[in-house]
């Protein structure tokens, strides 16, 4: 483990007694950053917090994060963190759910879920039932929508501002001098999904978008090249890790350094290795230069 | 449903959404209990927060805090920027330790990536979170004073804490919002005469003007009767209510971060966790006061043993190179350029991470889908969690308490409302 982050021993023996105290109502554990996380079934969610409470001495909920996935089909993800003060542990909780399903409070277990889950409403639209408050808490009062799904924009949709004419705070549609402007960094040989302005044409659906750039070569040429390129696979890539790897400081390359007489020999190899076209028009007769007429300067 | 006889709906009346109790009780004169806005302007509030209480005289029988009328949709923006221009933004959470919330954030990414950080930059983000905790417990330390009536140690301390503003700027050119700590180490190497100054500060000058200062508090009368056994919390409330910092070590629950989880030079610092006895008001701000002892004494290890060395790690895909590097390197000019522009790509994945923040545990649940920006930055704040917990430590108090109470708790609200 090479960061500096919080080190947390892991308790060994967790999967076996998770999967022990929980049963049927673990669905998935895992292990992955140095951080246990479980997933569990939605419905059962005060029953698991209590067991982990009581039997795994987790005593402390920390968070409740929400998470919005819009591609699953359960969109959200409620995430609660758990600490364990006497094991020195911490230990991730999920359930997922929709905006119509509502997810069992907890707050009977720990009261401070109260403000936790009135957030998670707040900001995803989450249900929690049995949560005595579920009102707003971060957004302005009379708001509407939840402003961190995925779907609801940076900018949001309404403005206010104070007005002179009315003497008092106006709420108006959000009016951009400049749209927000969101660079998209995917490579296109990489991740992207799209098909790029200009790639229409050569029917790919993104996965594959023809060939590359438009190219002279026949298909003969192009397959030829592409059987040549599968029969030799690239040399390693060169790696510059060190500054000794880059050449900086590397003495100069002495051939290249060295011009007029050493160089003839090269040259002369050069020249033979021309076409016949270039030797044609290379001796083919300069057109004489049209002699230079004197400047005339308007009708002065 | 006995816990809860103050509120009666005998009369029905409502006002504003909440009951009014209008019945007689028996053989006394009846008082109405009425509600009071506290806020959201208010010097004693520590920011925009606008509470409405209930009162049966002077007595408070019921908190409900309205919170986020600062909030600016940190979370949101987060997701729109790269992971680097997304760090200043948590200066601007807590701005009154700026560096404890960068610290949990370049943390996690540094998680995610698994990155190696040279010691001297450990130790550098070690001697910076304590100064902050410092800064930070020099504001709250006075500001409390002063919510309690008293003005001159309020003056003294805050000379020490424009002394450490002024060491963030010899360090990082912001007195402020410093954007100091970076993934994989700091921003740069600070000059050999500022450790010399923060060394000098914290031998001579802390100690003597800290300790002249709490020597007119900390057994002053009037000071003991507004905070001894106001708001008791006891050490299963303050679990319940998710309680951390200063705030659980006040109920008296040694539980710091710094000792039992270590990040960064933590582990091989030698300090003290300071703890409450009674729970109330006094003791956590006595732990704050025994803190910033504390502090000073990592602040000198950390000198001490700081090594020389890179002050970031070396690994070029996310740690930008130096100018004069640039100015003889195509490849550094090319990894400068894509580091400003794209940023780096962090590996998929989610992480919690967590560290002791002068005012308690703040977390940072970085979700991360492989791109150059997060997937979700979920911000877990101190305060958040503290001021629910305002209706269950005032029930009963007096009206003056309430300043007392949220004193003691050390809110900012840049962090409560993101």
């Amino acid at each position: 483990m090479a960061h500096a982050a919080p080190l947390i021993a892991p308790r060994a023996t967790l999967a076996a007694e998770l999967k022990q105290l929980l049963g049927a109502n673990l669905l998935a554990h895992d292990f992955a950053a140095d951080e246990d996380s479980i997933t569990v079934d939605r419905t059962a969610i005060a029953v698991v917090m209590i067991a982990l409470r009581d039997n795994l001495e987790y005593q402390q909920l920390m968070e409740i994060a929400g998470v919005d996935y819009p591609d699953r089909a359960e969109r959200f993800e409620v995430v609660y963190h758990l600490l364990s003060v006497t094991r020195n542990h911490r230990l991730r909780v999920r359930v997922s759910t929709d905006e119509a399903t509502p997810v069992p409070s907890i707050v009977p277990v720990w009261p401070v879920a109260g403000w936790l889950e009135r957030e998670v409403f707040d900001m995803y639209g989450v249900l929690f039932a049995g949560n005595p408050d579920l009102r707003r808490i971060l957004t302005d009062y009379g708001f509407q929508g939840h402003p961190q799904r995925k779907d609801f924009p940076l900018t949001g949709y309404i403005e206010l501002r104070y007005s002179e004419e009315d003497k008092r705070v106006v709420y108006e549609p959000v009016k951009l001098a400049q749209d927000f402007r969101n660079f998209d960094f995917l490579s296109p040989w990489e991740g992207a999904d799209y098909v790029l302005p200009g790639d229409e044409k050569a029917g790919g659906t993104g996965e594959a978008p023809g060939k590359g750039a438009p190219t002279p070569m026949t298909a003969k040429d192009v397959k030829a090249s592409d059987d040549n390129a599968k029969a030799s696979p690239p040399p390693t890539p060169k790696t510059t890790d060190s500054p000794a790897q880059t050449g900086a400081g590397a003495s100069v390359n002495k051939a290249a350094s060295k011009t007029s007489r050493d160089g003839a020999k090269s040259k002369v190899a050069t020249k033979q290795a021309k076409t016949p076209a270039t030797t044609k028009a290379e001796k083919a007769p300069a057109k004489p230069r049209a002699p230079r007429k004197p400047k005339t300067g308007g009708d002065a | 449903m006995t816990d809860t006889p103050t509120i009666r709906h005998h009369g029905g009346d409502m006002f504003e959404g909440y009951p009014v109790d209008t019945a007689n009780t028996a053989g006394d004169q009846a008082v109405t209990n009425y509600t009071i806005n506290f806020g959201p302007q208010h010097p004693a509030a520590h920011g925009v927060l606008r509470l409405v209480l209930e009162l049966d005289g002077e007595i408070i029988e019921r908190v409900d805090p309205h919170v986020g009328l600062l909030h600016r949709g940190t979370e949101k923006l987060i997701e729109y920027k790269t992971y680097l221009q997304a760090l200043p933004y948590f200066d601007r959470l807590d701005y009154c330790s700026p560096l404890g919330m960068e610290h949990s954030y370049v943390l996690a990414i540094e998680k995610l990536l698994d990155l190696e950080v040279p010691a001297r930059a450990q130790y550098l983000r070690t001697m910076f979170a304590e100064l902050t905790r410092i800064c930070n417990h020099m504001l709250n330390i006075g500001s409390h004073v002063m919510d309690v009536g008293a003005m001159t140690p309020n003056l003294w301390v805050f000379e020490l804490r424009e002394d450490c503003l002024n060491f963030f700027e010899r360090a990082s050119g912001a007195r402020m919002h410093s954007a100091y700590f970076r993934p994989g180490g700091v921003h740069q190497d600070v000059p050999e005469k500022l450790l010399v100054d923060i060394g000098e500060w914290v031998e001579t000058r802390l100690p003597k003007l800290f300790g002249d200062a709490m020597s007119l508090v900390i057994d002053n009368r009037i000071f003991k009767q507004r905070n001894v056994d106001i708001a008791t919390v006891s050490k299963e409330d303050a679990l319940a209510w998710g309680f951390s910092g200063p705030m659980i070590r006040g109920s008296g629950i040694a539980w710091d971060l710094r000792k039992s989880q270590p990040y960064d030079a933590y582990a091989a610092m030698e300090f003290d966790i300071p703890v409450g006895t009674r729970g109330d008001c006094y003791d956590r701000f006595m732990v704050r006061v025994e803190e910033v002892y504390q502090s000073a004494k990592i602040i000198k290890q950390c000198l001490r043993d700081m090594p020389t060395g890179p002050i970031a790690s070396l690994d070029r895909k996310v740690v930008p190179p130096k100018r004069g590097e640039m100015k003889q390197s195509m490849e550094s000019l090319i990894h400068h350029f894509k580091l400003y522009t794209e940023g780096f790509h962090v590996p998929a994945g989610e992480v919690y991470v967590a560290t002791e923040s002068p005012k308690g545990e703040f977390g940072v649940y970085l979700v991360s889908d492989g791109t150059n920006k997060p997937y979700r930055c979920k911000i877990r704040p101190t305060a958040f969690s503290h001021l629910q917990a305002m209706d269950m430590m005032s029930k009963g108090h007096m009206l003056a308490d309430t300043t007392a109470i949220i004193g003691a708790i050390d809110v900012v609200f840049g962090e409560c409302d993101r």
